[in-house]
């Protein structure tokens, strides 16, 4: 593949001086996305293209085939009534329920993500982790989430957490890989930017914010970080990294503020799904209503679009 | 995998404040003795949009009769009524008048804008809260003096004479104003010629406030009427917001008069990236150094030092964000960068800039698209510039940044000091030790670590050198309106 | 017959040397009884540009050293001058005071010393500020010194005028270029040889005899003076320094005091000469942390 010619050329840098970030400067230039005020025609490009970079996402002890099955078909069928809406960009499941959700989407642009490495813990050996890797690319996924050892990166053991990573993305073959940093556990901004930075430099196709199971998760401060993360590795390689936010973001006011974002870090490069997603279960009705109050003029009741 | 083309082109749509619920008269009088008078001349003058050159209002023209009359007023406001009330009282008055701003703030943001040129965003976030915060700060102060003034007894000074610049219009009668009431002083203040409306309005607010007649006299005009001002001889004290070149004419005129003075003049100040300095907000304190306001900030980081280590990476990085600024019609929520206050403002701006390029400096622009109507200038950058260039020693008072690198921390604190002006000072490090060695050694009233362009009520204000002497804001800003016995 | 007695030559004071003024001139003031009191000094110009060029080159060390040991400094002062009583109330009776006021007027003195070696390290707890601001800043006023500050010291004293004006300037962190009093010159001198002898680096003092109106005009208008402190009250003095001042923005401060007295000292003839610098820096408000710490 080509991005492993260009990655043996890549000189992999001391992860101990991985950018500085001041979380107070972070949130002033937050701040100055959040005033960005999206109306008309540009809105509505804007959440049509929120819609079609969702992860619909299912992840739950309590998951069925049945619950899988039918959350594939909102998938591609987002809200029918309504002419020229697109399909979320992938489902994201646990690897049981890999095989489930491609047989259903199988004709379809929508992909199948997997959650594994011991999901959401990564709390397992790494042999553990490669056998629920293949499983899941085996069954059919075409997008791997992986967790990063959290706490191998907090006793400051990044050749480990390096190294784990590089080993994940050997073992998915042709799937993507999305690397979960966990934000939550993280705490600091610092920590967020070294983790991408190691996620980025070891394979990751993706860097992703959270497992959504940790509070805070997916912050707009944690995402600015990640984006500039992706941009400085893009200056430095060559290489494009997509990025997921994932958690907490459940609405489409939230939604815009990450594209305009998204546009202003990384430019217009970036405002497509293979290249940026959200990863959320809530959001696509909360887009859908802003939709078709725009379409309709009036504002929009939750009965009328259904939640899975 | 390499990076592909998208086809997706996403721009945001304007998204213009709504000036509907925006009253502005054809014609706006002189605020005397709690009443809008007519000037004495006759006179009038206009005042325009600079974003879009269309007149907005005309303006009464002050004369030394009609500053005479606001002073009279004035003196017999403090004699007979203001003097006389206690502090507490005085207090609530101020309270009040920060009160009716805050109820209308969004009006005076909009209004700000139009007379101004600086982004709806600016106003509506930055100036008008300021503002508005500022009369209520000083307003719990007016009860509590002697706590400012450990052992001593205050006594206000009598009559101030305010004048204030067209950067921050509201902002800076703000700042005049409210400490001078709270200190139990009166006021004669006389705005900017291209931005009188806001003090306007904040004439009527006070009118509305029930502020006793004469306690706060707006009179409006050019120069001539400011002098009328300063050489007032019934003025104690002369408080002033503007350039160097005046605030010494102004020292001169009053030598020997016993008027005390504030002067809050220009600057070219120093912002200083260190090697270890988190580099993607230092860009953003460059941008907000710089940028902000159209440059048209007396504080601006408009000389900027950056270590050579990182100086590629840092212009690599703040040229890509001025490429995201979005220069255009103030009133859209989204543009960044606004219009240039008056022509002649934009023209010493030009002027300025061809300087920059005969000098053989390297100059940047982004590639953005600027209105066709009204003054604006796109953001500026100037590289390979050295410290005995002319755009580097002199104040351009917009949107134009020179950069100079450095080796050792020793260097850049003797190049920025390196200057008569001693207002502002920014510094990007990581390092605890190293900010504070900097911020202690650097000539400047105002020092901003890890941040740049940050005001607030509490937080005195004031340059050293040719800055300007006295304080604004925060306790000390009291010291300028006592007398202490 | 008694030994024949030396005579002290008085000098002038730069950068911690004993010069006589470059101009080579002198004059005689006389006291009361029409005795001439010296040949003194008549400093010109270039004794001004050669004392501002010390104290600019004292500057940089003097405000920068700690406050507790300028204000060990300044009771050094008081020490030395103590020790020196006898000289000083010579030397005021000498020039027309009664033995009574000439001891009073050296206690005096002795004590000013005392008082401002005590505010040195004080005076900034009490004028500085933290500041509330309503943004996750920590927000902070200090001050520090002017610079250089010329000063025009009492006329009507010799000596007690002369410690008023200068301790509160050096207390503070600056470094002064000082005019003495023009018809009492000699203790100006004879403090000079206190400052030497009392750990007052070189520079951060110096002291100029001659015609106030000859000297004020090159301490005025020199750029590299940054404040004046006027002890006195003609008003053609306070006019021109505060037009002067119109060329590099000068703080002027005159004062028409009674030095002599017990409260004519105070914080605020330190504060006077300071600048204030208000830092700001963000505070990281670590996510979910909450008063609950």
């Amino acid at each position: 593949m080509q991005d492993n010619k260009n990655k043996s050329k890549i000189i992999v840098p001391d992860f101990l001086l991985s950018p500085k970030v001041d979380k107070v400067g972070v949130e002033e230039r937050v701040a100055r996305f959040q005033t960005r005020s999206i109306k008309s025609d540009s809105k509505m490009q804007a959440l049509k293209l929120a819609l079609s970079m969702i992860d619909l996402t299912t992840l739950e002890g309590k998951d069925t085939p049945s619950k899988v099955r039918q959350m594939c078909y909102k998938a591609m069928h987002l809200h029918d009534i309504q002419e020229g809406l697109p399909a979320v960009a992938a489902v994201c499941v646990y690897p049981s329920m890999v095989g489930v959700a491609k047989k259903e989407v199988l004709n379809s642009s929508v992909k199948v993500a997997s959650v594994s490495t011991a999901f959401p813990s990564g709390q397992a050996p790494l042999n553990v982790k490669l056998i629920d890797t293949k499983f899941a690319v085996q069954e059919g996924a075409d997008e791997i989430d992986m967790v990063i050892s959290r706490g191998r990166f907090l006793s400051g053991e990044y050749n480990f957490v390096f190294d784990e990573i590089a080993a994940i993305k050997e073992a998915c073959g042709q799937a993507r890989l999305k690397v979960i940093v966990e934000t939550g556990e993280l705490v600091t901004l610092d920590n967020v930017r070294r983790a991408s930075d190691i996620a980025m430099y070891a394979g990751a196709d993706f860097i992703k914010t959270s497992t959504g199971k940790i509070q805070p998760a997916a912050t707009m401060q944690v995402t600015y970080t990640m984006l500039e993360a992706i941009r400085d590795f893009y200056d430095a390689t060559g290489i494009q990294i997509g990025m997921k936010p994932a958690g907490g973001i459940s609405n489409s006011k939230l939604a815009l503020h990450n594209l305009v974002m998204v546009k202003e870090v990384l430019g217009n490069d970036w405002l497509t799904n293979e290249w940026f997603r959200f990863g959320a279960s809530s959001l696509a009705n909360d887009v859908l209503m802003q939709i078709m109050k725009a379409e309709t003029g009036v504002y929009q009741s939750s009965n009328y679009f259904s939640i899975d | 995998m390499a990076k592909k083309k998208n086809e997706i082109n996403w721009d945001y749509a304007p998204s213009l404040e709504s000036t509907s619920h925006i009253e502005i008269k054809d014609k706006y009088e002189l605020f005397i003795d709690g009443k809008f008078v007519k000037p004495s001349s006759g006179n009038y003058f206009n005042t325009i949009n600079p974003a879009t050159n269309e007149l907005l209002s005309s303006i009464a023209y002050a004369n030394d009769k009609d500053v005479d009359k606001a002073v009279k007023a004035a003196r017999k406001a403090y004699n007979e009524v203001w003097s006389k009330l206690s502090g507490k009282e005085r207090g609530k008055y101020i309270y009040r008048i920060a009160r009716l701003m805050q109820e209308r703030a969004r009006e005076l943001a909009v209004i700000e804008t139009l007379d101004s040129g600086k982004t709806i965003r600016e106003s509506r976030d930055i100036d008008i809260p300021l503002a508005c915060n500022h009369f209520f700060y000083y307003a719990g102060w007016a009860d509590k003096m002697e706590y400012a003034f450990p052992n001593r007894k205050v006594e206000a000074l009598g009559v101030a004479g305010q004048i204030v610049p067209w950067n921050f219009p509201l902002l800076m009668a703000a700042w005049k104003i409210a400490p001078a009431l709270a200190a139990g002083n009166t006021v004669v203040l006389k705005p900017a010629e291209t931005t009188s409306l806001t003090a306007l309005k904040l004439a009527e607010i006070i009118r509305d406030s029930g502020l006793p007649d004469g306690v706060v006299n707006i009179v409006t005009g050019y120069g001539d009427t400011g002098a009328a001002i300063v050489n007032h001889s019934d003025i104690n004290k002369i408080a002033f917001t503007g350039s160097t070149g005046v605030g010494k004419i102004i020292q001169k005129a009053i030598a020997g008069t016993g008027k005390k003075a504030t002067l809050e003049l220009g600057g070219k100040s120093a912002n200083i990236i260190l090697d270890d300095a988190p580099i993607d907000q230092a860009v953003e304190g460059i941008v907000n150094g710089i940028f902000f306001n159209q440059g048209h900030v007396c504080c601006a980081g408009s000389r900027l030092f950056i270590q050579e280590g990182v100086a590629d990476v840092v212009i690599k990085k703040l040229k890509r964000r001025m490429d995201t600024l979005i220069i255009g019609d103030p009133l859209d929520k989204n543009t960044d960068i606004g219009a240039i206050n008056s022509k002649e403002q934009l023209d010493t701006i030009n002027k300025y800039i061809k300087i920059g390029i005969n000098e053989g400096a390297a100059m940047y622009q982004p590639n953005c698209s600027v209105p066709k109507k009204g003054y604006f200038c796109p953001p500026t950058i100037f590289t390979d510039v050295a410290q005995s260039s002319r755009i580097a020693q002199e104040e351009i008072f917009g949107p134009v940044l020179t950069i100079q690198t450095f080796r050792t921390v020793d260097e850049v604190i003797q190049k920025a000091n390196n200057s008569p002006f001693g207002l502002a000072a920014g510094v990007w490090s990581d390092k605890g030790s190293r900010v504070f060695n900097l911020t202690s050694k650097l000539n400047a009233g105002v020092v901003w670590a890890n941040t740049y362009n940050k005001f607030d009520p509490a937080s005195p204000f004031g340059g050293y050198k040719e800055s300007g002497y006295g304080r604004e804001g925060g306790m000390h800003g009291l010291g300028a309106y006592v007398k202490l016995k | 017959m008694g030994r024949l007695e030396i005579l002290k030559t008085y000098k002038i004071y730069i950068g911690g040397k004993f010069p006589r003024t470059e101009s080579g001139r002198y004059y005689t003031p006389v006291n009361a009884k029409g005795v001439q009191l010296g040949n003194i000094c008549l400093s010109s110009r270039k004794d001004v540009r050669n004392a501002v060029v010390a104290a600019r080159k004292a500057f940089g060390d003097w405000s920068e050293r700690a406050d507790f040991n300028r204000s060990q400094i300044l009771y050094r002062m008081a020490e030395m001058l103590e020790g020196r009583k006898s000289q000083f109330i010579e030397e005021l009776i000498f020039q027309g005071a009664s033995q009574k006021k000439a001891a009073e007027e050296v206690e005096l003195s002795i004590d000013r010393l005392v008082y401002y070696a005590g505010w040195c390290d004080k005076y900034k707890q009490i004028q500085s500020s933290v500041n509330p601001v309503s943004s996750s800043h920590f927000n902070f006023s200090v001050q520090e010194p002017t610079g250089v500050v010329g000063i025009v010291a009492d006329e009507n004293s010799s000596l007690i005028g002369l410690i008023s004006c200068i301790s509160p300037v050096i207390a503070g962190g600056n470094t002064c270029v000082v005019l003495a009093s023009e018809k009492l010159p000699l203790c100006a001198i004879t403090f000079a040889e206190v400052i030497n002898s009392s750990d007052v680096p070189g520079g951060v003092v110096n002291i100029l005899t001659g015609k106030v109106a000859e000297m004020i005009a090159p301490m005025t208008t020199h750029m590299d003076i940054n404040a004046m402190f006027y002890a006195g009250n003609d008003l053609a003095i306070v006019k021109e320094l505060e037009e002067s001042a119109a060329l590099n923005l000068k703080r002027i401060h005159s004062y028409d005091e009674d030095w002599s007295t017990e409260d004519a000292q105070n914080l605020y003839f330190i504060t006077d000469f300071q600048e204030l610098k208000t830092t700001w820096h963000p505070i990281e408000n670590v996510g979910g942390a909450s008063s609950s710490y």
